[in-house]
Parts: C-alpha cells; sequence; structure tokens
C-alpha cells in the first residue's frame, strides 16, 4: 500500500518544478492568451447570437484543446521519469525510503495539478470572457467541457509516462511523444479516412476505429455538450447518435478514463520491475 | 547490524557478486576495496534493497529483501555524484526530510553540521562538487540514521574537499555510526577504515585491517620509469643494488617507492648516467610480478 504521504510530497515537489519550467510557463499562457483570444473576438448581439456566440466559442475552444492540450501532456509526462533517469536523480531519489509506486503516483499527480491549473486558467478566462459578454447561457455544459479536456490531458499524461519508462533517453521519449503527437492529431485521423473511403468500409466500423482515438473520444463527447445530436460529424456522428442515444456521453467518458488507467497502469508495471535500466550507468 | 549470506547478484550471463558472505558490527566503519567493475557498488545497492539479489541480507534486523524501503529508513546513503532536482538547498532538504520522514527542526542543524548554511537559500545547482557532496551527506543525516553507506564518496573532489569530507564521516564513526564505503583509494581507507573486504571478480577475496592491505595485496607506491630499451638492464641493476624492489615492464621499469622517497630512484640513475624518458607513480594498485602494465 502506497504511503500517500511520500506520495504527496513528490506531487508537491513536481508541482514546484512545473511552475519553475520556463515551457510549461510559456505553454500555459500561450493557452491561455488564445482562449481569451477566441471568447474575445466573438462579438454577440442579441440573444439567438448569444447562443450561437456560446456553441462557437465553446466549438472553437474544443479545437484549442486538441492541439494544444495532448501536445503538453504527452512532452511532460515523456519528459519527466526520462529525463529524471537521465541525470541521475531518479536514482538517487530511489535510494531513499519510498518505493516505486509512490515516486510514479507523486510525479503523476504533481504533473495532473500542473495541468489543472493551465486548463483552469485558459478556460477560466475564456469563461469569464463569455460571462461578461452575457454569453455562457450553458455553464454545467461548459464545466462538461473542461472536465473531458482534463480527462484527456490526463489521458496524454498517462500515454507520456508509458513512453517515458521504456525510453532510454529523453530525446527518445520526446520524440515518441511528438510522433504519438501527430498520429494522435493528424496522421490518425487522415488514415481512417483514406482507408474508409479506398475500403468502403461499413459506417459503424468507422466510429469504432475512430473512437480508439482519445481525441475523438473528447470531440465527440465534448460536441454533446454543446448540441444534442452529432449531425456535425456525417454519417458516423449520426451512426453513434442512433446506435447509443443517451448512453454514448458515459461511454466516452469511461473511454476517456480507461485511456488514462491502462496506460498508467502500463507504465506502473514496468517501472516496479526495473532495474538495471533505472541505475544509471553500469558500475559494479 | 549487517550480514550477508552467499550475496550474489547476476546481470544477465555476468555475476556481479558471487556467494559473498560477510558480517558487520555496529559502531564498525568497513571498506569495500576493489578496482571498477569489483562488484563494490553492486553489494552498496543491494544493501539499500534498490535491486534484487540471490542469498540472505539483513540489516538492522530487517530483512531486505522482504522490506527493503525500512531498510532504506536506517541507511544513510551518499553516492559518489549526487543527482539532485532544481530546487534551492534548504527545499532540497526539505523534501528528503519529510519523505524520510524526519524533524523538519533537522535541517537547520544539518545544515550547520555540514557548513552549508550560508548557502541555505542557493540553488543545488550553483553549488560546487564538494558542497555538493557535503548536501548528499546533510540528507544522509536528516534522519540521523543509524548507518551510512558511501559509494567512492571523494572521487570527485579536490584535495582539501576529500580531506574536509573525510574528517566529518571519521567524527560519524567517532559518534557511533555504522560506516560502509567504498573505495580503490589506499589513503581513504586507511583513514576511514576499520577493516576493508577486498572484492575481486565479484567474490570476496579478503578480509583484512586497513593497515594489512599494502602487505597481503602486494599494494605499494610504484614509480614506473621509462628509459632506453638498451639501458633497462643497468636500471635494474643499478636500483636492485639500492635495495629497491624493481620489476622489468615493457620499455620501463616498476619501482617500489615510500612516500617520502618518490624522487630517489630517479636521483640514483641521474647519477649513474642513465637517461630517464618520463615517469609516473602508482599509488596503491596491485602490482605481481609477471603482470603486464605496459
Amino acid at each position: 500500500m502506497p504511503d500517500l504521504t511520500n506520495v504527496w510530497t513528490i506531487t508537491e515537489k513536481e508541482l514546484r518544478e512545473a511552475f519553475r519550467n520556463r515551457w510549461f510557463i510559456v505553454f500555459t499562457l500561450a493557452f491561455a492568451g488564445l482562449a481569451l483570444a477566441l471568447s474575445a473576438l466573438m462579438q454577440p448581439s442579441g440573444l439567438q447570437l448569444r447562443t450561437m456566440n456560446y456553441s462557437r466559442t465553446t466549438a472553437s475552444l474544443i479545437n484549442l484543446v486538441l492541439l494544444f492540450v495532448p501536445l503538453i501532456g504527452l512532452t511532460l509526462g515523456s519528459a519527466n521519469l526520462a529525463g529524471d533517469r537521465e541525470t541521475g536523480a531518479l536514482a538517487y531519489l530511489l535510494t531513499h525510503p519510498v518505493s516505486r509506486v509512490e515516486v510514479l503516483l507523486g510525479k503523476y499527480l504533481g504533473l495532473a495539478g500542473a495541468l489543472f491549473a493551465t486548463l483552469a486558467l485558459g478556460f477560466g478566462v475564456a469563461g469569464v470572457t463569455l460571462a461578461l459578454q452575457g454569453s455562457l447561457n450553458d455553464a454545467l455544459g461548459y464545466l462538461l467541457t473542461v472536465l473531458l479536456a482534463y480527462l484527456l490531458a490526463l489521458a496524454m499524461l498517462s500515454l507520456g509516462f508509458l513512453m517515458s519508462t521504456v525510453a532510454h533517453k529523453t530525446a527518445a521519449a520526446l520524440g515518441g511523444a511528438l510522433f504519438a503527437w501527430l498520429f494522435l492529431v493528424f496522421i490518425g485521423d487522415l488514415g481512417i479516412m483514406g482507408t474508409a473511403i479506398a475500403t468502403q468500409m461499413p459506417i459503424q466500423t468507422v466510429f469504432f476505429i475512430a473512437v480508439v482515438n482519445p481525441l475523438q473520444m473528447f470531440k465527440i463527447a465534448s460536441i454533446l455538450t454543446i448540441q444534442a445530436n452529432l449531425e456535425v460529424l456525417g454519417p458516423a456522428g449520426l451512426y453513434a447518435t442512433d446506435q447509443f442515444g443517451s448512453l454514448l456521453l458515459p461511454l466516452l467518458l469511461a473511454g476517456l478514463v480507461l485511456w488514462i488507467v491502462i496506460p498508467l497502469g502500463g507504465a506502473l508495471a514496468l517501472f516496479s520491475n526495473q532495474e538495471r535500466f533505472i541505475l544509471k550507468g553500469n558500475s559494479r | 547490524m549487517i550480514t550477508a549470506e552467499h550475496l550474489t547478484k547476476r546481470y544477465g550471463k555476468t555475476i556481479a557478486l558471487n556467494q559473498v558472505s560477510f558480517h558487520i558490527e555496529a559502531g564498525e566503519s568497513i571498506a569495500l576495496w576493489g578496482a571498477n567493475g569489483a562488484g563494490k557498488t553492486t553489494a552498496l545497492r543491494c544493501l539499500l534493497g534498490v535491486q534484487s539479489f540471490e542469498g540472505q541480507l539483513a540489516v538492522h534486523g530487517i530483512d531486505v529483501r522482504k522490506n527493503n524501503k525500512a531498510v532504506r529508513a536506517v541507511i544513510g546513503y551518499v553516492p559518489q555524484e549526487a543527482a539532485f532536482y532544481d530546487l534551492t538547498v534548504r527545499e532540497t532538504l526539505y523534501f528528503y526530510a519529510r519523505l524520510k520522514k524526519a524533524p523538519l527542526s533537522r535541517i537547520d542543524e544539518t545544515l550547520e553540521r555540514v557548513q552549508l548554511t550560508t548557502h541555505a537559500a542557493k540553488r543545488v545547482s550553483m553549488l560546487s562538487g564538494g558542497m555538493k557532496q557535503r548536501l548528499a551527506l546533510a540528507v544522509a543525516l536528516l534522519a540521523d540514521p543509524p548507518i551510512l553507506v558511501l559509494d567512492e564518496p571523494t572521487a570527485n573532489l579536490d584535495v582539501q574537499a576529500q580531506r574536509d569530507f573525510t574528517h566529518m564521516i571519521q567524527s560519524l564513526n567517532q559518534a557511533g555510526k555504522t560506516i560502509v564505503f567504498s573505495s580503490h583509494r589506499l589513503d581513504e581507507v586507511t583513514a576511514l577504515g576499520n577493516r576493508v573486504m577486498v572484492l575481486a571478480n565479484g567474490s570476496l577475496a579478503l578480509e583484512c585491517q586497513p593497515h594489512e592491505l599494502v602487505h597481503k595485496l602486494g599494494l605499494h607506491r610504484w614509480l614506473r620509469i621509462w628509459v632506453e630499451a638498451q639501458h633497462q638492464t643497468d636500471t635494474l641493476r643499478v636500483l636492485d643494488e639500492q635495495g629497491y624492489k624493481v620489476m622489468p615492464n615493457g620499455r620501463g621499469v616498476y619501482v617500489q617507492v615510500n612516500a617520502s622517497g618518490k624522487i630517489a630512484p630517479l636521483r640514483l640513475l641521474e647519477q649513474a648516467r642513465i637517461p630517464v624518458e618520463d615517469f609516473d607513480l602508482i599509488e596503491g594498485e596491485w602490482i605481481s610480478q609477471g603482470e603486464n602494465h605496459a
């Protein structure tokens, strides 16, 4: 059973380091700045326009999340353990009365806290702007979008941690993270679309292949928070609405949770059994 | 205090430790002596429970295999070169004090003890090698553990820093701490150790007192002198006539010297008009007849 005091001690240390990390600060400010710009540039007037403004701003924020959040989650996670292993800090930490599970959980929770701060700031400034414009007409839906974005961030962080446990060098871990980001954001979608057209794949197959990607899970779930159906996604969206109805959103939420738990569980299992890999050098 | 029975560690087909057994009493200061690759670091990692092993190992009455975390709570560890996080000196001590469940009030006391009080607000990355090593010692002492394990603790320090660090470890041993340290420096072993365990190729080759190490292993200061091939026989004769232990080696000779007489063989060769091309000093190395060191 992990000692929660140790987990919290490491979490605090990770948070402190993240808030001193220049790249993290730059990313957070860029995300907040773009979120503010997207919400402030809409000029609503009239009730109908205000409703449209909310949907359009939230849709823009969803696209912003799809691009930015996986990148920061993957890179933060992948650089963490691999970086500490490369400097020797991880080997030194493990010579103290702390277990590997405590170390990994503490690090994960610390970075999860840092990502929460990033999203809270970005969505916070956008939310306040929408409220000042009188356009925040579905506060609960907005909060649900924030929750979904946070689940996506945690899923990407888990994937980054998994890469970090298997990569020998920080550069390799970061390279893997960037490839995963490219694949999930661009190549995966294009590949599915191309294959679907070339092979005339049934629509249900297209849908199931698409929702394996956590970014698609987030996108579909987020669209459901701002409109009742998935017409905007074409036949696949209509199929999903018809097939799953009101169960679709809970299923997508569960899917995102699985994307958090499975890679993190894999990282824990691998990290707990690594020995020589962690101990820097092969000195006998 | 520490008991190992048939301690064995394999890395694939390589055996890093082979059936090593030993017992260390409370208050002893034990040196693990051996060349690079002899198994010193592996033995220390086994003590800390950070790697798997075969055999039995108990530290302070705790079975290392069953409860490695508890073992690390009774050991303060100082590596050859500690890698710290990007924190200040005080933040670093605060972080490790919490992990070790040490009273936070000990932070100032420990800083004072290793003479880092004036550097408490500095980032660790700004410290010199000697200061970082003192910080590692401070971290090790936070929970006032009964055992200190040090892996070549002065290997990367300059002479003054080595001397200061050695004095600190000596005083800790005098205060009752059990010390286990690895080294391949004769002066360090002599200054710090009560007993020496010699590891060779993963096996415990010898246990002795530090002052016996020189005699039992044939460890001496050797002067390696390079002369032209036609002068080698004369060189050996001249030095042998003056009572030096000499051995031919490639183009040169090895001459066993004592600490205060390193220059004397060179003067003898100068008087005998034998030109010396080059020389260097080998401290505490195991040199045996017929071994090729060229």
